[in-house]
């Protein structure tokens, strides 16, 4: 991967003046390059990763496998596109092995999110089964550990 | 009661400790420091070198190996001296597998220098081999490197220094701690003033796969050097291998058949968990240093940046993990500067006369640490400064 993608996937909040100086850059080419690749699409937006249990302790993320039957010409993608209109849904992906659609679905209560799965996404037509797995706890997210610092090993000063 | 004075080596007594150690003293006082002291990756031992491990541990793997080293890994480390220095060792004779590059330099000095001898050290470096050539009977000869030339040994500072009792030039390239590197010019002229004398070359290359911009030259592919050369690298700095403690050391075959002598009676054989795991790091993990070194490169540009924008000038390193910003200009001396550093802003940096008297006036800054714990630190040292001036 680019560098320029790296650095900003792992801190979207460096300033084009320090990623410039990292790269070896200008910051105008960096801003030029970011412009580029938000414009390609190759960036779609820049987002926090937060731990919800502290924001909301309550919280609950559920993922979700879907049985899908496959529609005539559009085949998965109508119905996924239907589901990632859905605002608790966070995550849609097309999967290979014994199910077709995994998502991830986020909700203040088990309750919520059962009455999503059982009104909302039993419901839609073509949807042959549902398994809905409850998150117990978060390690780790885009890579970014989320359940505890990490912890440098090394000592403070060394040879 | 025993009189520990007496039963003490007065060489040993007199050593002076590491002014590395006596600052981590200090540092690990003070709660909630935050670091750019220290001499290692942040990055850990690439994955499958750790599995390579773990399954011979499995297969129970566990007994001496030869006292040079597992034959496998001395072909591997054959192999990757090509990569290194362009020159082909053999295995079986001129390549002994060492506890880090720490114990191949011990052997190179304990084995070369007697009652007397002179060893040139340039300085600043790192902090071993003085006390070594000490310990020996030899006499260090510390050579100043000076900013105005990168920190870079020349022809010059040498002659100036060699005597017919000079025995050894130690070239600790790519440096710790001023991060220089001695490219193939450079060498060349060092080169012209070594030919025709019996002064051997130690060549500490840890740090051979951390350069930028340039790639490492080896002084033993210089014409006429091979033979006076021993190389000495290990796995620490390039595959984030540091407590694995190993290292390796190339010589030809009359030097090495005589510091395997000492090895064997001083360590046996190199630890054969690490020796297996190594081969994995050298037939299979050469992209993992092209990563870290591209991250260490990103990293290394912002540090610079960030301490000359500071008004602390910083020449460019092209190698190793180390900037070594000079300081001079805030009228403190290098240890003022740290103490009061670690104390009022609890950043800890090394003084840079902890790596020779010249070091006086610059303190060492590791940049092996996340983008996020460099740019605190450096907003820190900014309002260190800040402080300073009012």
């Amino acid at each position: 991967m680019d560098d320029l993608l790296k650095l900003l996937k792992g801190n979207a909040r460096l300033t084009n003046q320090e990623l410039a100086v990292m790269l070896g850059i200008t910051a105008e080419e960096v801003a030029a390059k970011i412009e580029d690749y938000e414009n390609k699409g190759i960036i779609k937006g820049y987002s926090a990763i937060c731990d919800d249990t502290i924001i909301d302790p309550q919280k609950v993320t559920a993922l979700i496998e879907l049985k899908i039957t496959p529609q005539h010409q559009s085949g998965f993608d109508m119905i996924a596109n239907q589901i990632s209109s859905y605002e608790q849904v966070e995550s849609v992906m097309l999967m290979s092995g014994a199910y077709d659609i995994l998502l991830t679905v986020r909700g203040h209560s088990i309750l919520e999110v059962s009455q999503f799965v059982s009104q909302r996404l039993a419901g839609i037509r073509d949807v042959t089964s549902t398994t809905t797995h409850f998150m117990l706890k978060n390690y780790k997210e885009n890579g970014i550990i989320i359940c505890s610092e990490e912890k440098d090993e090394r000592g403070l000063v060394s040879p | 009661m025993i009189d520990y004075e007496k039963v003490l080596s007065k060489t040993v007594r007199e050593m002076k400790p590491s002014g590395i150690r006596k600052f981590f003293d200090i540092a690990q006082e003070i709660e909630g420091v935050i670091s750019l002291g220290v001499g290692e990756p942040d990055f850990q031992t690439p994955w499958k070198i750790r599995q390579t491990a773990i399954s011979t541990l499995e297969q129970g793997k566990t007994v001496y190996t030869a006292n040079a080293g597992l034959i496998e890994l001395r072909e591997a480390v054959s192999d990757y001296l090509v990569k290194l220095t362009t020159q082909r060792y053999d295995p079986k004779s001129e390549i002994i597998i060492t506890v880090g590059g720490s114990e191949a330099i011990d052997l190179a000095i304990r084995s070369i220098v007697e009652v007397g001898d002179e060893v040139l050290i340039p300085e600043p470096c790192f902090v071993c081999y003085a006390p070594i050539v000490s310990l020996s009977g030899g006499v260090p000869v510390p050579i100043e490197t000076k900013v105005e030339n990168e920190f870079r040994l020349t022809a010059q500072e040498i002659k100036e220094k060699l005597t017919d009792k000079t025995k050894i030039l130690v070239l600790p390239f790519p440096n710790n701690p001023t991060g220089a590197i001695m490219e193939k010019k450079d060498l060349e002229e060092i080169a012209e003033v070594l030919r025709g004398t019996n002064v051997m070359i130690l060549s500490d290359e840890i740090y051979a796969e951390l350069t930028y911009g340039k790639k490492h030259c080896s002084i033993a592919s210089i014409d006429g050097m091979r033979e006076r050369t021993v190389v000495v690298n290990g796995f620490s700095k390039g595959f984030a291998m540091t407590g694995w403690r190993l290292g390796f050391l190339a010589a030809p075959k009359p030097i090495t058949k005589q510091l395997l002598k000492v090895h064997q009676y001083a360590i046996m054989s190199s630890p054969t968990t690490s020796q297996y795991a190594a081969v994995t790091a050298i037939r299979e993990c050469q992209d993992s240093i092209e990563i870290m070194a591209n991250e260490y490169n990103m990293r290394r540009r912002l540090v610079v940046d960030g301490f000359n924008k500071l008004g602390l000038t910083c020449f460019e390193p092209k190698g190793a993990f180390y900037v070594f910003p000079c300081i001079k200009s805030t009228g403190l001396s290098s240890d003022e500067f740290c103490e009061r550093l670690v104390h009022e802003k609890k950043v800890a940096v090394v003084p840079g006369n902890a790596f020779g008297a010249c070091g006086e006036g610059f303190v060492r800054v590791s940049y092996a640490y996340s983008i996020s714990h460099l740019k605190t630190a450096l907003q820190r040292i900014g309002e260190f400064l800040e402080e300073l001036k009012q």
